[in-house]
């Protein structure tokens, strides 16, 4: 559980994803296109991957890609996809770079 | 004088009475649930039209007698009559329209028909899959999951046109906007029918699904991820709803930004996907008997993948058209659903007038 909120904390925009998942990679193009950085932490290619995997379902995301923004949870493709339709993913990610500079 | 039911269905039989043949056709081409109602008031009026053609006139006989009140009543009579033979030839007419309209509705279901039946013949012939990988298969089992779905779309479609129709008659009559957001909000109700019926579908065969065979051939030119493209909604809207203000047309544009971005990244999530496919079953990966089989199953775990991809596409496709709704006003988003239904509906009869073209009957290209 520690291991996920530091690392969900490490940076702006964090990904825990697999690296066989196709839809991760989606969501990773997705943010590059938005000209936005995010980390891409593997699960499947980490020791304590399994309770990485558990504890972000003990979370509320039931299955990767699970995208993190300022440290917090925002969900999977689903929520991610929604969020930039409805234009509140940019406003998100901006919100968080003005308060880190402040 | 006594006009017993039976005497109607006689002359029906012998072929006597012209007007009587005619309109019992067209009852009977309305088989099922109008033609009751149809038939009802058919008695009805021919009876009268009967009346006049034929010239029995023994309904007067029937009204007390006196001279004065007689020719007034005669005239009475004579006026109703009238109407209702005006009446009669008025909705003889409109079962006629209908009757044509049928008919034409038939035959491009039969050159559809044909078609199909044509290229089952080719698969069966040539033992391969057709085009779009038909989900009959090589063994001719026919999953139940699909041919629910083939039925239910089909309802969906028909539904759809219906839809049509009501915006269509609801703009024209400048309804209210009340009425309107019952209109629009049945119509984005319609769609998410509609995904809801393809992620059933998908369970039972993802690859049916993402051929979009169960599609016409022109929708499928256009296909994308197992349906049609949310950027494409938004493009075919625009036209539709000058005058923009400026707050509107800032979230337009935005929208359809985001749309076409969320789109890019799924193509090419589905690009990556089938490239892992491919890597998957590469031939030197096989090295010995049981490797085989773990690399089929590794496969096979990747087609989860692909209803993943086909399940976000109508998550997407879903989001935009609410989105789009949401940015207008209800007038606007009224005649976006409507210039949305009627494009598809445009579509589907581009390919059926192509499937009905005239062709060179196959036999020809052995003459040589």
């Amino acid at each position: 559980m520690d291991k996920v909120l530091r690392l969900a904390r490490a940076n702006d925009v964090v990904i825990f994803s697999k690296s066989s998942c196709c839809l991760c990679y989606a969501v990773n193009i997705l943010f590059q296109e938005i000209g936005v950085h995010a980390s891409v932490n593997e699960i499947d290619n980490d020791p304590d991957g399994r309770e990485m995997e558990k504890c972000l379902m003990r979370m509320g995301c039931s299955s990767v890609p699970a995208v993190f923004i300022g440290g917090t949870l925002i969900g999977s493709t689903n929520e991610v996809m929604s969020l930039h339709l409805k234009g509140q993913l940019i406003p998100k990610l901006k919100a968080y770079e003005q308060k880190a500079t402040s | 004088m006594s006009y017993p039911s039976t005497q109607f269905a006689i002359p029906r039989q012998m072929g006597i009475y012209e007007p009587f043949r005619q309109v019992g056709v067209w009852r009977e081409t309305f088989s099922g649930g109008n033609s009751s109602n149809i038939g009802a008031s058919t008695i009805v009026e021919v009876d009268s039209n009967l009346e006049n053609k034929i010239g029995f006139g023994s309904h007067e006989s029937m009204e007390p007698s006196g001279n004065d009140q007689e020719s007034h009543r005669s005239a009475d009579k004579v006026q109703r009559r009238l109407e209702q033979n005006r009446e009669a030839a008025r909705k003889s007419r409109m079962r006629k329209k209908a009757y044509v309209q049928q008919l034409e509705t038939s035959r491009l279901k039969l050159a559809q028909l044909e078609l199909e039946l044509d290229r089952t013949r080719k698969q069966v012939a040539y033992g391969g899959s057709s085009f779009g990988g038909n989900h009959m298969g090589y063994n001719g089992i026919v999953d139940s999951g699909i041919t629910t779905f083939e039925l239910e779309y089909g309802h969906w479609v028909e539904e759809q046109h219906r839809q049509n129709i009501e915006l269509r008659n609801a703009l024209q009559e400048h309804a209210t906007e009340i009425e309107l957001q019952i209109l629009v909000e049945g119509g984005l109700n319609h769609y998410a029918t509609l995904f809801r019926m393809k992620a059933d579908a998908a369970k039972a065969d993802i690859f049916y699904l993402l051929s979009g065979i169960w599609r016409t051939s022109v929708e499928r030119y256009f296909h994308w991820i197992g349906g049609f493209r949310p950027s494409e909604l938004l493009n075919i809207v625009e036209s539709q709803l000058e005058p923009l203000n400026d707050p509107q047309r800032l979230d337009f544009h935005n929208l359809k930004q985001s749309s076409q971005q969320a789109e890019d990244a799924l193509s090419q999530g589905m690009d990556k996907l089938q490239q892992t496919l491919s890597k998957t079953l590469e031939a030197d990966q096989i090295l010995i008997g049981e490797t085989y089989g773990s690399q089929m199953g590794a496969a096979i775990e990747k087609f989860e993948a692909l209803e993943n991809f086909v399940s976000q596409a109508d998550h997407l496709r879903q989001q935009t058209l609410q989105q789009m709704c949401r940015i207008l006003t209800i007038h606007q988003a009224a005649r976006s659903l409507l210039a949305l239904g009627e494009y598809f509906q445009r579509l589907r009869a581009l390919s059926s007038l192509w499937t009905a073209r005239p062709r060179e009957p196959s036999a020809e290209s052995y003459a040589s």
